[in-house]
């Protein structure tokens, strides 16, 4: 096995002393810092496990019970993306199974579909992907949805999936419908662990698109109509 | 009576940027905890028990009675904790992540008057870990609030501290039960506890903690600006406020829409521009796939928690999938079910077991290969993982079965008939080989 040093180096270490600052009580960085650790590898690996069970003191038993119970925790090497359809009932009947059983014969190879958690490409290389099937997104209205690297591509169609991976692969990064300016999966990880680009790439990613016109629906529909909520008294403001 | 649309939690979210705290501050924000910080904390916890808002998150306990359960004195060796449940994964809810993605600042705000009347000074937003952009604006809005002097030490001269942590989860369902919530938080697997104790006596740490929905909360601000009286003016005499009800599905105009609560699916679909290329409804949920199914005949259920308690169903997230006359109930059914086997924590074993088995009866049954008596069957394990199970998931996952059966029994049947069928068919072909 290799030493958690070699692959885990001082500004990952800084990065986990960080996390576990947030947290009176050091274990709750558990969670955050195997984000990190996907940052840096793609998945969580042996070598991983042993990086957070040394930070928090912990065995690695511990840790790797930790990490089997949660999905977004990858226990094989994953491509740069990571592209999950929902197929959960709602999207499912929208599409969602369709789209999903599309991507994986369009991304599979002679004929075989690619599995649940399968990489198209060599993992880590430009224009892989690996691909999932997710339960639901919190994202119905925009069903059915799919995600790349965790940021939205809602109401998706067969088609567009299809575009949008192949898009991918090539080395293209389609902007999300809401969501920052597509990246990867291993710094979408980073993010996920509390860490995030410079002040200027943050407030631009920050700004990204979010509001969806299903979203806004019932507040537009309200300002066309003038309905508001009942006004507050002033007395109330001031004094309550 | 109240408009059709109450836009409250929802008021801001067609301004540009309304995410920043330059909108937020320019749209009456942040006035909420200047009055809130001057008051004693009993009495922000009686004007939300006034109010009468109950919790969003799917039970609808009081917010202000759960409040009340913390200690009311402060020790520095017992410190209280506040915890934001926004992992939001009941299927078909979708109200939590827009909001903290459209305007983070008021829940932030809510946070802030909330931790000032539990005694809490820290204070974590347990967001599930999908949801990159949601947790970016979250970060990027507790920065701001550091910045402008809303968080941090002696909050605007007030003598209050408060500190936010961010944490994103790792994808897994049942870390929305609260104390599996807080067993996740605590770095470890996402498994409920036994309760009691209560959070309230021992939650984050063994310490007294309240954990509350991301719309409970955000909601705060707005009761303690508004009043209580105001707040009552919308929604009914048992639950007032407006609620954000999720549309999704076969409609012809799916969205968020905050209304009074008590709005009946027949006015909902009104606002979404009723069904999808008028192809007819046939089932629906009022709040998630964990509360029971409700058909055509339910149109004019009140949606508030008593009138979906009366109709066999309940409130939950008012998540309001709306299926149309083109979906199998048996298909949407073994879904879901699928969806709970997977989500099982394992702990418990009518949950574990049960939901295993569940998936595959019906799994046999869409593929044709179903009998009359596995619905039976079905019926049966439901009745032992109904009330026998360690948490809510268990209760939620017979949901979508018990009442498929009770609505749509034709259609289970219908399936097993088609199998019995083809049965004596093959066997008449055996016959006469
Ligand atoms: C399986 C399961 C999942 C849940 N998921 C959530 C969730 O994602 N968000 C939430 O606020 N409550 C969820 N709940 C409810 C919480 O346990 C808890 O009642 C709620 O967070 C309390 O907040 P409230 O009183 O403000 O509603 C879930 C409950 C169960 C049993
Ligand atoms: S009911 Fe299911 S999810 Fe809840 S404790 Fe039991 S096994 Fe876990
Ligand atoms: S069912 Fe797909 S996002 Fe909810």
């Amino acid at each position: 096995m290799t030493e958690s040093t070699e692959v885990f180096d001082a500004d990952i270490h800084a990065k986990a002393a960080e996390i576990i600052g947030r947290y009176p009580v050091a274990r709750s960085a558990l969670l955050p810092m195997l984000h990190l650790v996907q940052s840096v590898q793609g998945y969580v690996s042996q070598e991983g496990i042993s990086f957070c069970a040394e930070q928090l003191d912990l065995t690695d038993a511990e840790v790797s019970a930790v990490v089997t119970f949660y999905t977004m925790y990858k226990r094989k090497p994953c491509g740069e993306h990571l592209v999950s359809v929902c197929t959960n009932t709602l999207c499912a009947a929208m599409g969602g199974d369709a789209i999903y059983k599309k991507l994986a014969g369009h991304l599979g190879e002679n004929g075989t579909p690619l599995g649940h958690e399968q990489t198209s490409g060599t993992p880590g290389e430009q224009g892989s992907i690996t691909l999932e099937h997710a339960e639901c997104l919190a994202a119905c209205d925009l069903a059915p949805v799919l995600q790349v690297n965790y940021e939205y591509y809602d109401n998706q169609t067969e088609q567009s999936a299809v575009e949008l991976v192949d898009a991918l692969r090539k080395g293209e990064r389609p902007q999300p419908t809401r969501g920052a300016p597509l990246t990867d999966l291993k710094s979408a990880e980073q993010q996920l662990a509390g860490f995030f680009p410079d002040e200027e790439q943050f407030t631009a990613d920050v700004d990204g698109p979010s509001a969806a016109e299903e979203t806004l629906r019932g507040a537009t529909l309200a300002q066309d109509r003038g309905w508001v909520a009942p006004a507050m008294r002033d007395e109330e403001a001031n004094h309550g | 009576m109240a408009d059709p649309i109450t836009p409250v939690l929802t008021k801001r979210w067609l301004s540009p940027n309304s995410w920043r705290l330059s909108t937020y501050e320019q749209l009456e924000g942040y006035t909420a905890i200047k009055n809130a910080l001057r008051k004693p904390q009993e009495q922000i916890v009686a004007l939300i028990k006034d109010a009468g808002l109950r919790g969003r998150g799917g039970a609808g306990f009081p917010a202000g009675v759960k409040w009340s359960f913390m200690p009311q004195t402060s020790d520095p060796a017992r410190p209280h904790y506040l915890v934001i449940n926004a992992d939001e994964g009941e299927p078909g809810t979708c109200k939590d992540i827009p909001l903290m993605m459209a305007d983070p600042h008021s829940l932030i705000e809510g946070c802030i008057i909330a931790s000032y009347a539990m005694r809490a000074n820290h204070c974590f937003i347990y967001v599930r870990g999908e949801v990159l952009h949601c947790i970016r604006r979250l970060h990027a809005a507790v920065r701001e609030a550091y910045d402008a002097g809303y968080l941090g030490n002696d909050i605007l001269g007030s003598g209050f501290d408060l500190d936010i942590t961010v944490h994103a989860g790792a994808g897994a369902y049942i870390c929305g039960e609260e104390t599996a919530l807080l067993d996740s938080l605590e770095g470890r697997r996402g498994q409920p506890r036994l309760k009691p104790p209560f959070p309230a006596a021992a939650g984050l740490y063994a310490k007294p903690t309240t954990v509350n929905n991301v719309e409970t909360i955000a909601t705060v601000p707005y009761i303690v600006n508004g009043g209580s009286d105001w707040f009552r003016e919308m929604g009914t005499e048992k639950s007032p406020g407006p609620k954000i009800y999720s549309v999704s599905g076969h409609v012809e105009n799916p969205g968020q829409y905050e209304a009074p609560l008590g709005t009946t699916l027949r006015e909902l679909l009104e606002l979404a521009g009723g069904m999808k290329d008028g192809v007819p409804l046939k089932f629906w949920t009022p709040g998630g796939s964990s509360t029971p199914l409700l058909t055509a005949d339910h149109m004019d259920v009140p949606l508030d928690f008593e009138g979906a308690a009366e109709a066999g169903s309940m409130l939950g997230t008012t998540a309001i999938m709306v299926f149309n006359e083109t979906v199998s109930v048996p298909w949407a059914v073994m879904k879901w079910t699928r969806f709970y086997e997977h989500e099982s924590c394992g702990k418990c074993t009518p949950c574990r077991e049960g939901t295993f088995w569940l998936a595959q009866v019906l799994e046999r049954m869409v593929e044709g290969r179903g009998t009359e008596e596995d619905i039976d069957t079905m019926l049966d394990v439901c009745d032992n993982i109904l009330g026998r199970s360690f948490c809510a998931l268990g209760d939620g996952a017979v949901s979508p079965i018990e009442s498929g059966i009770k609505y749509f029994r034709d259609e289970f049947l219908a399936l097993c008939e088609d199998n019995k069928a083809k049965q004596s068919d093959s066997a008449l072909v055996g016959a006469s080989a």
